[in-house]
């Protein structure tokens, strides 16, 4: 702490860093004051936790830093550079290793930052999400204040600082450093409610399946000191753009091209839950709903897509594209399959959890048809829409004391008090859906034109997808907030601690006057419609002022973002961020390097427009058609016909296609087994030596102890013959 | 040297060899011995090894005596005192026990085992 800001201190004061004269320039020194600022952020909730604070005070703490963080960024935006600048903290770990072409390497990783206009833009959503969802989680969180709001708080801001590690990061290790720091965080908070075994199971779920990926990361990270002597930002893309090493020597090779992209796709896969790796990122959903908003839709999970796109020069160096091409499958065949499973299920927070990995697809997707400027942009709409839809979720979890399933809820945007959560709940699924000239509708299209371009049977996946986004995105939200008005309230609150319930209704914030205007409408309703639930006993709370205000910022978000698709001359504005970063692709739709692809022998380019319009629609007009049209109860609609004859396809879909399962047959189970084999082994055969060992004294104790009977003339007896014994023995001896 | 170790003795014990003095010394030995072990008073225990202290004591004198050196006798006459003094207290040590279990019996202590 102290270090950092000596570092800025120094940096700012303007001494020149070490390691100057290469070409790049030094400065944004101020980005260093955002690492700064969040590890302040931990160590003020932290001491709110040891000052056992009961009020809000680490809630608003964290979004005044965050908020502080995100006008650091801002700023930092605005000067405008294109080119990349080193903000130097200070030197982490410095030293030579070894021989190499006659002189010792040197190893350098110092806490630096490489501020580009790819960091800008991951850090401007990452901070300015943060501060909001930060706002959210204040209310949100309001039934724990005291240890558990410090805990969360904490979490909450060292995973802000881990993320500007990573995103920021000038050298690989200050990524990776960032890397785990993320990965503990969500561990951290998905873990939040540790009373629940479900919660801590999911936790280590999590954190188990992303060492997967990290251990992919730090091979790779190896694989680049060994091949390019160097795991530094700045000279490594440089060697790469002049296509030699440090020695003069040509780079590339199998292991350059082929095995160094592999194992950061590796990497990029376990954090961003693709392929194999998925299915840490639906269970995740335990935690408390502003963590799956921030951390497992908006930012953490797109760090994969970020580690790929900062590497992009790493992955062009192939010719072929092979391992692209590898990548645009992986997040083809992810986003089908994570759909297919978001459309059979209840949950609506799992829905979006399996929504978020099928997005995540599709940003693999668009990196793998070498849009970089597509996958960007997805990420950055994403990060609006799906934090909106969570945030949605959130409040009616929040205030149905965690209902979720959609066939008991029904009708909330005619309820008092939850027009915003419907409409931003509304706007986010028209997003998600790709409704026409929305943000999603553009950010989607580029990946579905390019990948058309590129790789028709990737976009022919895609469409189908995007068709069925649709339909479970829309299936969500007309079962939960259109229909008939009926609402069952969940089992618990938050799936928190008891006392949570008994609080509820008596903690005095905004949402009071909302709650007693419900009751009466409540009443009125039971009156003539007969629907109404627990009418009775149970009163769902409105949202209060926080969490509607962040709804209305993002849902406003989510419409001023659209006009930045015709900003300037590269795709958009998201397009000259990544045109000036390490992500740009050179010949990206050179027709003479890629083969150019048609839809229908037509130029994707001209009509996916259209094409994604009507597919969207299409996906959308089914959802009405089966879950809103003639819907009379929450729990029944005409779906359930269509599933009845769909048989063993909606079983395999409710079921997660069993991949839980098989993973538990062929690995945990396995694992198991050989678990209890060395548990035997230890205990026989290890154990057993060490009981051998302290069991033969024991036993010659057992055996000489009954000597020891307190019997005065035994013990005499015993002397008498001992001196007879030696009497003989001298007797002996001396004749 | 036998006939050095006899001379100065009065003539009816003029017999009387080393052997004898040591077969009385073992016979009393012996006999305290066996009484220790299969007596439980603890008086007569007691008593028995006193029986066993003087034959040792009887031996020493005599071979004192056969050598025509008054160290053996010196060291009986160290031994006695010590032995009246030991005698006093393993009297009283009788007579405390005695006390705790009205009763003489030396197996009533078994549990003071160690």
């Amino acid at each position: 702490m102290q270090t950092v800001l000596a570092g800025i201190l120094a940096a700012t004061i303007g001494s020149p860093p070490e390691g100057g004269g290469d070409g790049v320039a030094h400065g944004a020194t101020a980005m260093l004051l955002v690492p700064a600022l969040t590890l302040l952020g931990v160590v003020l909730t932290g001491l709110c936790a040891a000052f056992r604070v009961k009020n809000k005070l680490p809630a608003w703490i964290s979004v005044g830093l965050l908020a502080a963080s995100f006008v650091i960024v801002l700023k930092t935006y605005l000067e405008q550079s294109t080119g990349v600048r080193i903000a130097h903290g200070f030197e982490w770990i410095t030293f030579s290793l070894g021989q190499h072409n006659g002189g010792p390497i040197p190893f350098v990783a110092n806490f630096s930052l490489y501020v580009d206009s790819l960091t800008l833009l991951w850090m401007l959503f990452v901070t300015g999400l943060g501060a909001l969802i930060a706002l959210y989680a204040s209310e949100y969180m309001s039934h724990d204040v005291g240890a558990g709001y410090c805990r969360f708080f904490a979490a909450f801001n060292l995973f802000v600082f881990s993320m500007s590690c990573l995103v920021m990061a000038d050298n690989l290790l200050l990524l990776f450093l960032g890397w785990e720091g993320v990965g503990l965080c969500s561990y951290l908070l998905i873990g939040y409610f540790y009373k629940k075994p479900a919660a801590v199971a999911a936790a280590k779920k999590a954190f188990i399946m992303n060492r997967i990926g990290d251990l992919g990361l730090v091979l790779g990270m190896m694989g680049t000191f060994v091949a390019f002597g160097t795991i530094q930002m700045v000279p490594l893309f440089d060697m790469i753009s002049r296509g030699v090493d440090g020695a003069g020597q040509p780079i590339g090779g199998t292991w350059v091209e082929w095995v160094l992209p592999m194992l950061f796709t590796v990497g990029a896969f376990g954090k961003s839950a693709q392929l194999f790796f998925y299915v840490w990122l639906p269970d995740a959903m335990e935690g408390p709903t502003p963590v799956s908003a921030l951390i497992h839709a908006a930012t953490m999970v797109t760090a994969g897509v970020f580690l790929i796109a900062r590497m992009m020069p790493l992955y062009t160096l192939d010719e072929s594209h092979f391992i692209l091409s590898a990548v645009a499958w992986s997040g083809a065949i992810t986003a089908f399959w994570a759909a297919t499973i978001g459309m059979a299920h209840f949950d609506i927070k799992r829905i979006m959890g399996y929504s978020t990995v099928s997005q995540l697809g599709f940003m693999f997707a668009g990196l793998g048809v070498m849009t970089s400027t597509g996958a960007a942009f997805h990420v950055f709409t994403h990060a609006f829409f799906k934090a909106t839809l969570f945030l949605a979720c959130g409040a009616v979890m929040h205030g149905f004391a965690g209902q979720l399933d959609l066939r008991k809820l029904s009708g909330l945007r005619k309820m008092p008090g939850w027009r915003i959560v419907a409409l931003a709940m509304l706007v986010g699924a028209l997003n998600l859906a790709g409704f026409p000239l929305l943000a999603g509708y553009w950010s989607k299209d580029i990946i579905l034109a390019e990948a058309f371009v590129m790789n028709g049977p990737v976009g022919w996946i895609l469409l189908l997808t995007a068709g069925l986004t649709a339909y479970y995105t829309f299936r969500a939200y007309f079962r939960v907030f259109e229909g008939p008005v009926e609402y069952h309230a969940g089992d618990d609150h938050h799936g928190a601690d008891d006392h949570a319930h008994d609080r509820h209704g008596h903690d005095g914030h905004d949402g009071h006057d909302a709650h007693d205007a419900h009751a009466k409408a409540e009443h009125g309703h039971e009156g003539h419609g007969g629907h109404g639930g627990h009418g009775g006993e149970f009163h769902p709370h409105a949202p209060g002022w926080a969490i509607n205000l962040v709804l209305t910022v993002l849902s406003v978000g989510c419409f001023a973002i659209i006009p930045l698709t015709f900003m300037g001359d590269h795709g958009g504005w998201v397009g000259t961020m990544v045109h000036h970063s390490t992500a740009h692709i050179e010949h990206a739709g050179d027709p003479a390097l890629a083969p150019h692809g048609t839809f229908l022998g037509m130029d994707p380019h001209k009509v996916m427009y259209y094409v994604s319009g009507i597919v969207g629609f299409v996906g959308i007009a089914v959802a009405w058609w089966l879950h809103l049209a003639g819907r009379t109860s929450a729990a029944t609609s005409r779906a359930d016909a269509l599933a009845a004859k769909l048989g063993p396809i909606v079983r395999g879909a409710r079921g997660r296609w069993y991949v839980d399962e098989i993973y538990d047959f062929l690995i945990c189970r396995p694992l198991w087994v050989l678990a209890h084999v060395f548990h035997q082994v230890d205990q026989w055969i290890v154990d057993g030596l060490v009981n051998l060992t302290g069991g033969l004294p024991r036993f010659v104790g057992a055996t000489v102890r009954p000597s020891q009977s307190g019997e005065l003339h035994g013990y005499a007896v015993g002397m008498a013959g001992g001196v007879a014994v030696l009497l003989i023995v001298v007797l002996l001896a001396v004749t | 040297m036998m006939t050095l170790a006899q001379s100065g003795f009065p003539e009816v014990m003029s017999q009387v060899t080393l052997a004898h003095y040591l077969f009385v010394s073992g016979a009393m030995f012996t006999i305290g011995l066996v009484g220790f072990l299969t007596r439980r008073n603890l008086i007569i225990m007691f008593l028995c090894t006193e029986l066993m202290f003087q034959a040792a004591g009887i031996a020493l004198v005599a071979f004192g005596r056969f050598h025509l050196d008054f160290t053996g006798q010196t060291f009986v006459i160290f031994v006695l005192t010590v032995a009246a003094a030991e005698a006093a207290m393993a009297l009283a040590l009788v007579v405390l026990l005695f006390r705790r279990r009205e009763s003489l019996d030396a197996e009533a202590w078994r549990e003071m085992r160690g």
